[in-house]
């Protein structure tokens, strides 16, 4: 797979070819990266790609839902899941008093979301496969026990329907507030995805900017194929805490550096990894398929989701 | 000497007056040696009523403490045999990992530890007890190794977290603590787990998925060290404190919270005041929770050990639904 990244399969089948992400509503958008102003016209039919210097903005959940999977295939599970605050968190700075509960419900209002990873179910070219997508702007798609506890369950749903699994990564790591709590996720998501392995189905981890911290040292570093979208920040320890304990600026550590170092499969631009995803999971999946696709396209129909497909 | 921490003042101020007593020997007028032996009597229920109400932070200095036992002080005191095993076998020896085959009591099993260094040199040899990925690669091969030969394992923890470097980057520093997580989830042996001072974050958790979880009573256990949490939230190291209290990281706040199975009790003032006594709690509490979890069939452990992970995790069920996408 590692071909990929030097030689992506050029496809023009509209099967396969992926929509533009909605439109955000400014006329310009400068690049984080290389600072070019892109026309936002442009840059959302290049999905969110610089054209300059290939900069892959973050995407929200949905989109990337809306990116990767079969139109109106998702359902989404278990979305009313929320954090709680186990600990009493109280953020107290000189400036600032902030309890973690205040923190909790902001970002729910200001981002739309229950939390910071979106869960489901969904096919792409009608494979049907579990996922998990993370959304870097709930709390920096940091894992508590609700993210830790949804993925989780994304995992066993793979186990349970025996479909492979997907999850998309964009975290800055363990949550800070609910201390013990969220190392422990680590563990927990770690040993569904070491259950899920016993079952002998796939898991494809795939790694977007940025992937930090407790997530990338547990089910980011497990999958039998983990991909990462060109540039993403991919590393163990955070930019924030290398500053503070270094006193240097922190080296550029992205998904060409961990491909360099042998630590992922390949580096996919975000146009191609719908497709990629697709010849993966049949070729890792010819058995289970062929038993449980159809059964399970079946089975949707009398699903639990909780909303419909978008 | 014994107190030098912040919170211990008055303890060290006890303990001056005592040695002041003491040094005049065999010239101990009796009024003295009452006065002596009210002032140990005084420094004991101190003591007593200091470390019963540790604060998180305060916990977090004794779990520090320079003279605190490590991981070798206690293979020393409580095995009858212990052969170190170096390395990964695909790059290097970790110094700040410390493992191999041990008898304890009647038991052979696997100890996989944090290493810290006491002085300066050693704790350089010791990276200050942060390994680097070939340590938990070197932790891995030998917790295969113990599945292998019928070993239980059981681990030390104590670090601050594992090194954060480049080169740690470059050889997957990520990877290997995920790739012991995956491992430890499903090792067909009991393993038990024992902060005896610092558990910092992932590096800690590498060593740390067990059957049994236990913790020293002054000890800690925590997502990020308080410094890093605080650089984290408030993007300022100098918040340690207020990170620590806010996170509840020590072990008996841990416990409060069933996050841990069971404390095992200090000696007075701290492990460091009484090497012997610690070692001997371990021990007994090592061999105790052996016995248990000995007596349980494979797929029973593995499967309680699977529930203890899948049930951590406090979350709730939001009473509107809030699905606006986009």
């Amino acid at each position: 797979m590692a071909k990929e990244a030097a030689d992506p399969p050029t496809s023009t089948s509209s099967n396969t070819q992926a929509r533009p992400a909605l439109p955000s509503g400014n006329l310009v958008v400068k690049c984080i990266r290389c600072k070019e102003i892109l026309i936002a016209r442009e840059w959302e039919k290049n999905l969110k790609v610089c054209s300059r210097c290939n900069y892959h903005f973050k995407l929200s959940a949905y989109e990337r839902i809306e990116l990767l999977v079969d139109p109106d295939s998702f359902v989404e599970l278990d979305a009313d899941i929320v954090s709680v605050d186990p600990l009493h968190f109280v953020s107290r700075t000189k400036d600032e008093v902030q309890a973690y509960v205040t923190k909790l419900n902001d970002e729910r209002k200001n981002v739309g979301l229950n939390e910071a990873v979106v869960i489901g179910h969904a096919t792409i070219e009608q494979l049907p496969l579990a996922l998990a997508i993370m959304d870097f702007r709930f709390i920096g798609g940091s894992m508590g026990s609700a993210v830790g506890e949804k993925i989780t369950r994304a995992i066993e749903l793979g186990i349970e329907k025996r479909i492979p699994v997907l999850i998309s990564s964009a975290s800055g790591g363990a949550r800070m507030q609910e201390g013990l709590y969220s190392l422990m996720q680590m563990a927990k998501t770690s040993a569904a995805l070491a259950k899920l392995g016993e079952a002998k189905i796939p898991y494809f981890s795939l790694l977007t900017d940025p992937t930090t911290g407790g997530v990338t040292a547990s089910f980011a570093m497990l999958g039998d194929v983990i991909l990462a979208e060109p540039g993403a920040l991919v590393c163990f320890t955070g930019p924030r805490v290398i500053e503070q304990f270094m006193h240097v600026k922190p080296p550029e550590i992205n998904s060409e550096f961990v491909l360099q170092h042998g630590m992922i499969d390949a580096v996919v631009h975000r146009r191609d990894l719908r497709q990629a995803l697709a010849r993966l999971i049949r070729m890792y999946s010819p058995g289970i398929l062929e038993k449980n696709s159809q059964e399970f396209v079946q089975h949707i129909g009398e699903s639990d989701g909780l909303r419909p497909g978008i | 000497m014994a107190y030098d921490l912040e919170f211990e003042k008055p303890l060290a101020e006890l303990e001056k007056k005592i040695i002041a007593l003491q040094r005049k020997g065999d010239r101990l007028k009796p009024d003295e040696y009452k006065q002596l032996q009210d002032t140990e009597r005084e420094l004991r229920r101190r003591t007593e009523e200091i470390y019963k109400n540790l604060s998180s932070w305060e916990t977090v200095q004794v779990a520090r403490h320079k003279d605190r036992p490590y991981s070798e002080d206690y293979i020393r005191l409580m095995c009858e045999d212990f052969f170190e095993l170096h390395g990964d076998r695909s790059f290097s020896d970790d110094h700040a990992i410390v493992a191999g085959p041990a008898k304890l009591g009647d038991e052979h099993v696997m100890l996989v530890c944090h290493q810290k260094g006491r002085d300066m040199k050693e704790k350089q040899f010791r990276n200050l007890g942060m390994p680097h990925p070939e340590g938990y690669r070197k932790a891995g091969r030998l917790m295969q190794q113990a599945e292998k030969f019928g070993f239980p394992v059981i681990c030390l923890i104590d670090t601050p977290g594992a090194f954060l470097g480049l080169a740690d980057e470059e050889r997957g520093q990520s990877e290997a603590i995920a790739a012991n997580l995956h491992l430890m989830a499903r090792l067909q042996l009991p393993i038990i787990a024992v902060v005896i001072g610092e558990g910092g974050s992932g590096g800690a958790l590498a060593i740390g998925v067990a059957d049994r979880i236990l913790m020293l009573e002054y000890s800690i256990y925590t997502v990020a060290m308080p410094e890093a949490s605080a650089s984290i939230l408030w993007r300022d190291k100098g918040f340690a404190p207020q990170a620590a209290e806010a996170m509840r990281i020590s072990a008996k706040e841990l416990k409060a919270i069933d996050l841990v199975d069971e404390l095992i009790p200090e000696p007075l003032g701290g492990a460091h005041h009484n090497y012997r006594l610690a070692a001997d709690n371990l021990k007994v509490a090592l061999l105790k929770n052996l016995a248990e979890l000995k007596m349980l069939p494979v797929d029973e452990l593995l499967e309680r050990r699977y529930q203890k992970f899948r049930n951590i995790g406090k979350f709730g069920i939001a009473s509107e639904s809030l699905t606006a996408p986009y």
